[in-house]
């Protein structure tokens, strides 16, 4: 665990400092209790809000999972009968394919092109400002603004994308109002929308290179592909790693993009298990399945969120 | 960029004509390349809210307006309430932000310097959150700030929905004890010496001495609720009290085209131009993240 500053200084040095003679032993007792109700009084705010928001849900979560919940009157226990009736949706599997296929194609894609576009901007010795600037652009323009632009863009009639194509002289697309191409279409808008921030954090990882590892690579007469996946690579391995597993958490939870552009169709092609959850809350007033369905994302996500918290404490132990 | 670390290619080689013109042309393209994919859109929701009905439609587009109209803005700052959503989506952002940095930084210096009974617990229970990510357990997070435990009131429909839940951020506050846990002791044990009680030495020693770590979690904090969609979206079912964000959403399906994109224009204009303000904080921020490894 991290070190608090619990054990630092015996408490008994201190209180020894702040008075000059030693007082007896029953004013310590109180002194020490007096500080102990002065440090949770700074902590009381802070600890109320996790107590309620996050805690308390956490736990809620799993108990509603197990109910027959309907707000305003008492909850019934229904033992699994939430699960399998979860389970028993078709739109169940339709999301878990779609959050997955999801997740898949936005690490081929979205974790390819920001990682061989700072490989290239780290060779650019101008106009760096105006690089880092321009691609975390998106980033701060609002989720639901990117996700509306896009959905203009792929607008069947005179949106941007087909209207390109047209000008290449190449076949048009249904984008995101076709089957097949409406899971991909929203990856390229989330691709877009957020590859800023993981360009700027492999860059900074690229620049701690020890230039003389490339020298040294370059004397053995490796070329430059041969640099990169052997220099380039291993001494960026932890944060590629850690990169990967914080874009898995986060994309196992896309919700705007598949709401906003395609309201999960067509035929289910966009539904994710978030989208789910929120359906099962807000138009089936069905908080038993919309919990068991959380505790499934959960588990799956607390996988991944262990493994990236291990990685940066040991990051941080070097 | 005479002594810049080595890189991939070596200074000798781009130094060679070969090696210019290979440079030249890789420079050339990227430029064109993030001004295609990163620019272009934005240029194109830009103009594109200045261009009347008919031509937006038409096919093939119109690169540049015909006509500059700036009739979609003013009609979309009237027509959608902009100013009253703006208004909300700022109160909400202020009140989380302001709550964050208190309650964050007292449970932060309090964990840090005042060694409370069950400190390390405390702590590992927040820590313990960072696993959980938040999207997931929106369902009850939602029962329970419609009808609070103890004191059964429903915060829906209340900015305080907003900012309590804001506060149980549990990266920034370790972003701020790690912070703290770094101000060396003796300044402290010196403060207190000279009679400075806890919230004075929080107030007039460590908050001044903690400008960067503070500055890193406004940010945060402000972009965190100006950008979120789905929290928000569950909280304020009334249209009068909705973000811009919600606002946007709900008022997409029946409006024209260009009054929408002028609309969306405006909403992203805050949040850019805090960015341009500080991006040399943001993007070093970010850097320094994660450069441990």
């Amino acid at each position: 665990m991290t070190r608090t500053a619990a054990r630092r200084p015996a408490p008994a040095a201190v209180a020894v400092r702040q008075v000059p003679a030693p007082p007896p032993a029953g004013d310590r007792r109180r002194r020490r209790l007096i500080d102990q109700a002065r440090a949770y009084g700074f902590l009381l705010g802070g600890l109320v809000c996790f107590a309620l928001f996050s805690w308390y849900p956490a736990i809620r979560a799993v108990v509603i999972a197990f109910q027959k919940y309907t707000p305003g009157s008492s909850p019934e226990w229904v033992g699994t009968a939430n699960f399998t009736r979860v389970l028993h949706d078709p739109e169940f599997s339709a999301a878990w394919r779609n959050t997955l296929t999801f997740t898949l194609l936005a690490l081929l894609i979205g974790f390819a092109i920001p990682f061989v576009l700072a490989l290239v901007l780290n060779e650019l010795r101008h106009a760096k400002a105006f690089f880092r600037v321009v691609v975390y652009l998106p980033v701060m323009i609002p989720p639901v603004v990117s996700a509306l632009l896009w959905k203009w863009f792929y607008d069947p009639g005179a949106g941007l994308a087909n209207e390109s194509l047209r000008f290449l002289h190449l076949p048009t697309s249904n984008w995101s109002n076709g089957t097949d191409t409406a899971l991909v279409s929203l990856v390229i808008v989330a691709t877009w929308a957020n590859m800023g921030g993981t360009v700027l954090i492999y860059l900074a990882a690229l620049q701690s290179i020890p230039g003389e590892l490339y020298e040294a690579a370059e004397l053995d007469g490796a070329n430059l592909l041969q640099r990169v996946r052997h220099v380039t690579v291993p001494q960026t391995r932890f944060v590629i790693l850690m990169l990967m597993l914080l874009q898995i958490i986060a994309t196992m939870q896309v919700f705007t993009e598949p709401f906003v552009i395609t309201g999960g169709g067509p035929e289910n092609a966009t539904v994710t298990v978030l989208y789910l959850i929120y359906k099962y809350a807000f138009l089936y007033n069905d908080f038993g399945g919309a919990c068991a369905l959380s505790v499934m994302l959960l588990v799956l996500l607390g996988v991944f969120s262990a493994g990236y918290l291990r990685l940066t404490r040991s990051g941080e132990d070097v | 960029m005479s002594s810049a670390t080595r890189t991939l290619v070596s200074p000798a080689t781009l130094s060679r004509p070969r090696g210019k013109a290979v440079y030249w042309s890789v420079f050339t393209a990227v430029v064109l390349l993030f001004a295609l994919a990163f620019l272009f859109p934005v240029y194109w929701m830009v103009t594109g809210a200045m261009k009347s009905p008919d031509e937006i439609a038409r096919t093939p587009p119109t690169l540049i307006p015909e006509r500059w109209h700036l009739s979609g803005y003013t009609d979309a700052w009237d027509l959608m309430q902009l100013p009253e959503h703006l208004w909300n989506t700022v109160v909400q952002a202020a009140g989380a932000w302001a709550f964050q940095l208190v309650f964050c930084t007292a449970a932060a210096y309090a964990l840090s310097k005042l060694r409370p009974a069950f400190g390390k617990v405390i702590l590992g229970g927040i820590l313990a959150t960072l696993m959980v990510p938040a999207q997931a357990l929106v369902v009850p997070k939602y029962l329970t700030v419609a009808d609070l435990p103890f004191l059964h009131t429903s915060l829906l429909n209340d900015p305080l929905g907003i900012w309590l839940p804001a506060v149980a951020n549990a990266f920034n506050l370790y972003l701020l004890k790690r912070f703290f846990d770094q101000l060396p002791r003796d300044v402290l044990e010196a403060a207190e010496i000279d009679g400075a009680g806890r919230l004075r030495t929080l107030w007039s020693v460590v908050l001044p001495m903690s400008r960067p770590v503070l500055g890193v979690v406004s940010i945060f904090a402000l972009v965190a609720v100006w950008q979120d969609f789905l929290w928000p979206l569950m909280v304020f079912s009334d249209t009068d009290r909705q973000p811009i964000s919600v606002a946007l959403v709900q008022l997409s399906q029946n409006i024209q085209l260009t009054v929408l994109i002028a609309a969306m224009v405006i909403a992203s204009i805050p949040m850019v131009a805090l960015f341009l303000v500080f991006q040399r904080h943001i993007i070093a921020g970010i850097s320094a993240g994660s450069t441990k490894g």
